[in-house]
């Protein structure tokens, strides 16, 4: 990822989710070193909170029913422990101390957890796989857009030939039609586009399985769920990779 | 009854026996399995988030939907609710905020896309109706700060939280370069915030 200097100015589109899924992830990534942006967020979010009065609007009486039943079957979770550095750390970090890995990883883990959760309003929506986070934002990553045809928004593939990884992150697709996925591909030099995996929602950035540090291409096609062995002919996107 | 308080004269979220304050207080309740703390937070906060979600969605059936999906997960989460960090208001609405501008984004991509280019108005127009219920000091100065927006600040705002749009698709709606909407969003929202006195959050 190259942030450029103005990444600021995404701290108001941020606080009212008006950011593609990439500049959200970035932004994210930005706001875990600077305190400023946190601030300004909490700030913008709060008086967006205000704009939201003038639209309220009494649910029905059902809808209190249904949350009030359905609160009797959820536990409430714990809270966090003590000594967070910012707002609502992940709730992932916890469960990394709870299955007692070794120290080591653990530290590892909690220290790229921390600063990527550490920000987030959402702990719980923070599930997303961690090797999506460091290939978005290794120092050696290139970036990749393509257009999908008739407007059906863009894909763009980030691929860090250092940890041999790429990651695919989809915005504004729309889901897959009904009994279809998007499945990713990689072709090696000299040979055929080979699976690398699914993307079942184009919601959530998706890692290309395979070696996309020797890859000569990816490429993005739909397919009948569970997947193809070969692409059909309802490729979508296709991404040239430079050979390293 | 005991949930319909009147509005407070001092609608700025500080400390002190005022709304925040007791919202912040019941949700720390619930947070410990209180289920009537619960139900009056939600009483003293639904008809703004359900009303939000039915804003961005426009389908009262998704807004239900998201609106109990929303509750369910503070309910589940209360005890990581922060006060220190931003009022219990605030962090209700961004979740409902979130969760509605996700499934316009999944289920609509395409058609919204679309719509986009025909519906320039889609958004902007204020929708009289649903203010009667909430008639109060603090609607007023709302309103007034917004009126205060250059027209342009305005619609960017309405159009990318109201309207659950993109600051791309913000900029292609208003006829912006691309680029240009977020930094209207961000100028129009802090013009906002400063009219309105919101004061510093979140600085930790």
């Amino acid at each position: 990822m190259n942030p450029t200097s103005d990444i600021h100015a995404l701290s108001g589109a941020f606080a009212v989710d008006a950011l593609g899924d990439l500049e959200r992830a970035q932004f994210e990534h930005h706001l875990a070193e600077c305190a400023e942006c946190r601030a300004e967020v909490a700030s913008l979010r709060e008086t967006a909170a205000l704009l939201a009065q003038s639209e309220a609007e009494a649910p029905p009486e059902s809808l209190r029913q249904g949350v009030l039943s359905g609160i009797g079957q959820i536990r409430p979770l714990p809270p966090e422990p003590p000594a967070q550095p910012a707002q609502p750390a992940p709730a992932v970090r916890t469960d990394v101390r709870r299955r007692r890995l070794p120290q080591l990883l653990a530290a590892a883990a909690a220290v790229v957890l921390l600063a990527v959760g550490a920000v987030l309003w959402h702990p719980w929506q923070h599930d997303r796989a961690n090797v999506a986070d460091q290939v978005l934002h290794a120092p050696d990553a290139v970036t990749i857009t393509e257009k999908l045809p008739g407007g059906a928004g863009e894909i763009t593939l980030v691929r860090s030939v250092a940890l041999g990884k790429a990651v695919m992150i989809a915005d504004d697709v729309p889901q897959p039609p009904a009994g279809k996925t998007y499945q990713m591909w990689l072709q090696q030099p000299g040979q055929p586009m080979v699976s690398a995996g699914l993307m079942p929602d184009p919601k959530e950035p998706a890692v290309l399985s395979g070696d996309a540090s020797t890859a000569s291409a990816a490429a993005v096609s739909v397919e009948p769920s569970g997947g193809s062995a070969h692409p059909s002919a309802d490729v979508v996107a296709v991404f040239p990779l430079k050979p390293t | 009854m005991s949930h319909l308080r009147p509005v407070p004269d001092d609608p700025s979220p500080e400390e002190g026996g005022s709304l925040p304050a007791r919202l912040a207080e019941l949700l720390k309740r619930a947070a410990r399995g209180d289920e009537k703390a619960f139900a009056e937070w939600y009483d003293a906060t639904a008809a703004r988030a359900f009303g939000l979600a039915v804003r961005v969605l426009r389908d009262r059936a998704q807004a239900e939907e998201v609106t109990q999906e929303s509750y369910l997960d503070c309910w589940r989460h209360a005890a990581r609710f922060d006060p220190a960090k931003g009022s219990a208001m605030s962090w209700l609405l961004t979740i409902v905020h979130r969760k509605a501008v996700d499934r316009v984004r999944a289920s609509e991509a395409s058609f919204r896309r679309d719509a986009a280019y025909g519906l320039r108005d889609a958004g902007v127009a204020h929708d009289e109706t649903a203010e009667s219920a909430t008639a109060s000091i603090e609607a007023h100065r709302v309103r007034a700060a917004l009126a205060d927006l250059t027209r342009k600040q305005r619609e960017a705002v309405e159009l990318a939280f109201l309207g659950g749009y993109t600051h791309t698709e913000v900029a292609t709606m208003l006829d912006l370069p691309v680029g240009t909407a977020k930094t209207r969003i961000r100028d129009g929202l802090i013009r906002l915030r400063d009219a309105l006195g919101v004061g510093e959050v979140g600085t930790a």
